[in-house]
């Protein structure tokens, strides 16, 4: 009965959406939820910057003004960006692109949908339990004595990993046995290396932050005292764990984006990836330092010495895979035929913003200016260049990009265009003056700023509604030529990977015959004379 | 073109033991990396706090421990005879040994239960009146003794249940020599709850 219910051919009417196993479905189910997360975090994110135009209260009282940032950090990390792009793009993608008729765990995908939607809910309905004010950060002791909402929105947070443990936990081992015949590790797409390896990081953090929840939840319930110094706990050791998640989960949200931008600016600059190999171990010597640099959010809560020193000493060596990525994706560019498509605009501005957000980081490991510029809007201005103007750009750009694949139509290119130009403009008049308020000395978090800040501060809120104007034109464009766009075939974009290769919209079942793969995912050439011969 | 599709119905499910059993194993990692934050607050706190955990340490019983290690390695034996029986094809041994595992399994927690009784009546659980007036190390003590047994109590009832779901549907034939995966996967869960205990019960009974 249940097994009839889940089953994988589409069905008619709501039920065939609610209790689809095909992992496009899912994914668009996906879609939905966190474009509606994205929206309501958006919200709150205009909400900030309204009350910082003017110093001193502008629309929101300071109680207020802390549970608006707290919703806004929560949304946005855990229910936005983190599963953004695997959840979405990596659900459509990841069988396609491997040439499999779905993921290894039909039935566990879906139910990873709902634990995301379930925890989600838990996370919203927080705010009518009592404020939440602690930030996304939860820091102790502060989060265990404040109002009750936080208990709610802890376990919300506690739910939801589960959705991302789960989710990559059935692409590890759909990658590893799923892949059609012929391709091997060395044809992968880099957006497959680069959700394998986000997988495995969500794998390995995701459950310590679980526990970390579950013994502040416990602590908050029954009085227990780990984290609490009145009782004997140790609320550094509540940052250890927090970060020993929240570290690597920064690149859990930036490394499927680069596999999107090394997709994008190989299809649509017609060239084959500069230096495959080196990209794909780029990822994973991004993964693998992300797990041993987590301290340097913490230079100024009191460690060792010895532990600042190796803490940034390591940071600094996230900069060389990261600088392989980007010297690459340069070199791809090199003389290609570049089209200036909006996924392509949309890569070209992740460059520009990623390097920003990239260079200013190394600024935040070098322990003397991290002293300096802890807890500023600095701080912020960097997060948000790499977190917005990297996974956040990448995803409209892959959205986009994969678009008539989704669809089988074309969205219009004027307006994708415009939003493309809006974000990123708008994206610069926001965050850059924050590194400028930050390093004048403005707190972060703080409800109110010295009169000098003014100007700064204005421009930031001007730059936000740029933004949000751009996000908005790229999502009405998207819904309405959803239906409305021009009917363009299977492959637009004559991409050489292989979800290109079935019929957009695919099929229930993806591929009629699982292809043979020969070439590899960005042999332009060979995929052109096979072209000239079948014609 | 309804009817199209139809004609080119194409069988999507796949059956693919060795992938199920490779989602199982990296379900065990995320399952030993939540227990390795306990682990690590164990070592920090104890660090901190020596000669109180070894007053702590007064209060617990090793023999109750003791028992309950060996009842829970017994249930560890059968779960993975059960799956030799099932790749022999004996499905009364089947039944026999998983009835064995699901019963180690409840007399765990009852012995369990006995030792949280026998701490409540000594007034050492939180927010008792007798546990505040502790000192701040031992409290750290009893609060991990609680919660690291207490998340792998957790565990082994939905080991228990995993193992009620297999028992119903290994009596109603759903299982034989060339189908055996969910035997298997349910076998592995409960080793790791064993493996776990194996460090909980010296970590926290026995180390001076």
């Amino acid at each position: 009965m249940l097994d009839r219910l889940l089953s994988h051919e589409p069905k008619p009417g709501i039920l065939g959406w609610l209790l689809t196993t095909d992992h496009k479905r899912i994914a668009l189910l996906y879609f939905w939820s966190i474009i509606t997360a994205f929206i309501l975090g958006g919200i709150f994110a205009l909400l900030i910057r309204l009350e910082l135009f003017f110093p001193g209260k502008t629309i929101v009282d300071p109680d207020l003004y802390n549970r608006i940032f707290t919703l806004h950090g929560v949304i946005m990390v855990f229910m936005v960006i983190v599963p953004a792009i695997p959840a979405i793009l990596g659900n459509y993608l990841i069988p396609l692109m491997i040439g499999a008729r779905d993921v290894a765990f039909p039935k566990l995908n879906l139910l990873s949908y709902y634990i995301y939607l379930l925890g989600a809910i838990i996370i919203l309905s927080s705010v009518l339990f009592g404020a939440v004010d602690t930030g996304w950060t939860f820091y102790t002791p502060y989060s265990i004595k404040t109002g009750g909402g936080v208990l709610i929105a802890l376990f919300g947070v506690f739910v939801i990993g589960f959705s991302s443990i789960l989710t990559g936990l059935n692409f590890i081992v759909t990658i590893h046995r799923l892949r059609a015949p012929g391709l091997s590790w060395g044809k992968l797409p880099l957006f497959i290396w680069a959700s394998y390896a986000t997988s495995l990081m969500n794998v390995i953090a995701t459950p310590v932050i679980g526990i970390t929840l579950l013994m502040l939840i416990l602590e908050k319930l029954f009085g227990v005292g780990f984290f609490d110094p009145t009782k004997g706990g140790d609320p550094i050791m509540f940052q250890h764990f927090f970060w020993f998640y929240s570290h690597p989960v920064v690149y859990i949200m930036i490394l499927p984006a680069m596999g999107i931008i090394s997709e994008i600016i190989a299809v649509h600059s017609r060239k084959k990836i500069f230096g495959y190999w080196a990209m794909a171990a780029a990822i994973f010597g991004i993964a693998f330092i992300g797990f041993i640099v987590w301290a340097h959010h913490m230079f100024t809560s009191g460690m060792s010495d010895v532990a600042r020193w190796i803490f940034s000493f390591l940071t600094f060596f996230v900069a060389v895979p990261t600088g392989v990525k980007m010297f690459n994706w340069v070199a791809t560019l090199y003389k290609g035929s570049i089209r200036l498509t909006t996924p392509m605009l949309y890569a070209i501005s992740f460059l520009f913003l990623f390097s920003i957000g990239g260079l200013t980081g190394l600024w935040l490991a070098t322990i003397s200016t991290d002293v300096y510029l802890h807890d500023t809007y600095f701080v912020v201005a960097h997060f948000h260049y790499v977190m917005v103007g990297g996974a956040i750009t990448a995803l409209f750009g892959g959205l986009f990009h994969w678009f008539p694949k989704i669809t089988g139509r074309m969205y219009s290119e004027f307006w994708g265009r415009l939003s493309a130009i809006f974000v990123f403009i708008g994206f610069n008049l926001t965050f850059f003056p924050q590194f400028l308020l930050g390093m004048q000395g403005m707190p972060r978090r703080y409800w109110d700023y010295l009169p000098e800040f003014t100007l700064l501060n204005q421009i930031s809120t001007i730059g936000a509604f740029s933004i949000a104007l751009g996000a908005l034109i790229s999502l009405i464009t998207l819904f309405v030529y959803w239906k409305k766009g021009e009917k363009v075939g299977d492959n637009p974009w004559k991409g050489a990977t292989l979800e290109w290769q079935t019929s957009s919209p695919p099929p229930y079942y993806n591929f009629k015959e699982i292809p043979h793969v020969e070439h590899g995912p960005y042999d332009f050439e060979i995929f052109r004379k096979k072209e000239k011969e079948q014609v | 073109m309804e009817t199209k599709i139809h004609e080119e119905h194409v069988e999507v499910s796949h059956k693919d033991d060795f992938g199920a059993k490779l989602g199982m194993w990296l379900f065990l990692a995320t399952e030993l990396l939540l227990f390795a934050g306990l682990f690590t607050a164990y070592f920090v706190f104890r660090g901190i706090y020596l000669p109180f955990f070894h007053e702590g340490q007064k209060e617990l019983q090793p023999i109750i421990g003791l028992v309950n290690s060996i009842v829970l390695f017994i249930g560890g034996l059968t779960a993975v005879l059960s799956i030799s029986a099932v790749r022999k094809d004996k499905k009364s041994h089947l039944l026999l040994f998983l009835t064995i595992t699901i019963l180690t399994g409840i007399v765990f927690l009852f012995i369990k239960a006995y030792e949280y009784g026998l701490k409540f009546e000594h007034g050492l659980f939180f927010n008792m009146e007798h546990f505040k007036n502790l000192p701040n190390g031992e409290k750290i003590f009893f609060s991990l003794y609680f919660v690291m047994t207490g998340i792998h109590a957790l565990h082994v009832l939905i080991g228990i249940i995993l193992f009620l779901f297999i028992l119903f549907f290994a009596i109603r034939n759903s299982y034989n020599s060339k189908n055996f995966i969910q035997v298997e996967i349910a076998g592995l869960y409960w080793c790791l709850v064993d493996l776990i205990w194996m460090y909980l019960f010296p970590l926290l009974y026995l180390v001076k």
